[in-house]
């Protein structure tokens, strides 16, 4: 188990770009994979990573980790996702600080950030079809969670008037903790 | 980088890791938020690095792979202290989250089985994939609109869903190596076609 946590996370570490969000997609094909957590529980996880400090990598990493395996699987976990970056970028900075510069490099990740945004928005898509329409394979029947329904749309709502109002959009802690209210008022 | 003495030395790690310890304990959102932490440390207050040297390390933090937080901090402690500041450095930044997040983990599963918790967890599920498809989105504005990066973005998003929703089994890590290896093929192609000219 602590070998799977470690290499799953070394995997992920290594070939996501882009940052937390795009390492969501991959973490979550994985977790569901190995069927270490539920979809809900997925995105529980990603609230308290979002809403505590630090890389929401390693507080996903930990997270995932500590569930699973306790403290030695936090830490197997946290290594993993750590490890790759470590390395690459000392391998960057010592030898090759001009790595950037070629072309071909650089035409790899003209490729590879268009399709970082696509992963993400396919990530949101997906979990949104499958926990607020009941689909997740064209097999299933839809059956509306018309109480996320709504709290997405008064998110939504939020957004947006805030935006005109203040001229940006409120933190995603604000957003955390209002869909915290609306959800204790809805499914009371 | 300059020769210190061994006391220098030590102190200088000792203050890496005080300082990646405190922007780890107090960043919010992630490595991009924590770039702008880092330069305010690193740039304003310490001058520890000149402008250019951080812009370059920002850039490589966020075009290789992995958190960026941790790419910056690696980057910054083997610029400043060689391979031990990269390796303190990369320790203080993610002890925090650790710590926190493996203290908050041992109570969860109690936590949530409060009903009025587990309510409120609903409404945040709903919240996160609310954050995660408006991530996008913010990272999609920030696209240029070149057919490359329309075409893979399309494609890549239209293939996901669609595999997702027949249950066909395909690894986001093949959707971006597959799209750094278009990348180049359409750079080879426009290099050669140029060059036939």
């Amino acid at each position: 188990m602590l070998w799977q946590l470690f290499w799953t996370f070394l995997e992920i570490g290594a070939v996501s770009f882009g940052g937390g969000y795009g390492m969501i997609s991959l973490i979550r094909e994985k977790v569901l994979l190995h069927g270490w957590l539920e979809e809900t529980q997925f995105l529980s996880f990603i609230a308290v990573s979002e809403s505590t400090p630090g890389p929401l990598a390693v507080n996903m990493a930990t997270f995932i980790g500590a569930s699973q395996a306790g403290a030695a699987g936090a830490f197997c976990a946290t290594l993993g996702v750590v490890l790759p970056s470590f390395f690459i970028i000392l391998l960057i900075a010592a030898l090759i600080h001009n790595l950037l510069q070629y072309a071909g490099v650089n035409a790899f990740l003209s490729g590879i950030r268009p399709c970082v945004v696509a992963l993400i928005l396919a990530t949101a898509v997906t979990m949104g079809l499958s926990s607020l329409l009941g689909v997740s394979t064209l097999a299933d029947t839809p059956a509306p969670a018309w109480q996320g329904i709504g709290i997405l749309a008064a998110l939504l709502l939020l957004r947006f008037g805030w935006q005109r109002w203040k001229g940006k959009a409120p933190s995603p802690i604000a957003m955390i903790l209002v869909s915290a209210v609306l959800g204790m008022v809805v499914y009371h | 980088m300059p020769h210190r003495t061994l006391q220098e030395e030590e102190r200088s790690l000792w203050t890496l890791f005080g300082t990646f310890f405190k922007i780890g304990l107090f960043t919010f959102g992630g490595g991009y938020a924590m770039i702008a932490l880092l330069e305010d440390e690193f740039i304003t207050k310490k001058h520890w690095l000149g402008r250019d040297e951080f812009l370059d390390m920002a850039a490589i933090a966020e075009s290789t792979p992995g958190p960026v937080a941790i790419n910056s901090a690696t980057y910054l402690g083997y610029k400043l202290a060689g391979v031990p500041g990269a390796a303190v450095a990369t320790v203080a930044v993610s002890l925090p989250s650790f710590g926190i997040i493996y203290a908050i983990s041992l109570f969860f599963d109690q936590f949530t089985a409060l009903t009025v918790v587990a309510h409120a967890f609903q409404g945040i599920q709903v919240c996160v994939i609310y954050l995660i498809f408006s991530a996008g989105v913010r990272m999609l504005k920030a696209l240029e609109r070149t057919p490359l990066n329309v075409g893979i973005l399309l494609v890549v998003m239209a293939c996901m869903i669609a595999f997702s929703l027949l249950a066909v089994k395909f690894s986001s890590i093949a959707f971006i190596l597959l799209s750094g290896v278009v990348g180049v093929a359409v750079w080879w192609t426009g290099r050669n076609q140029k060059g036939g000219r």
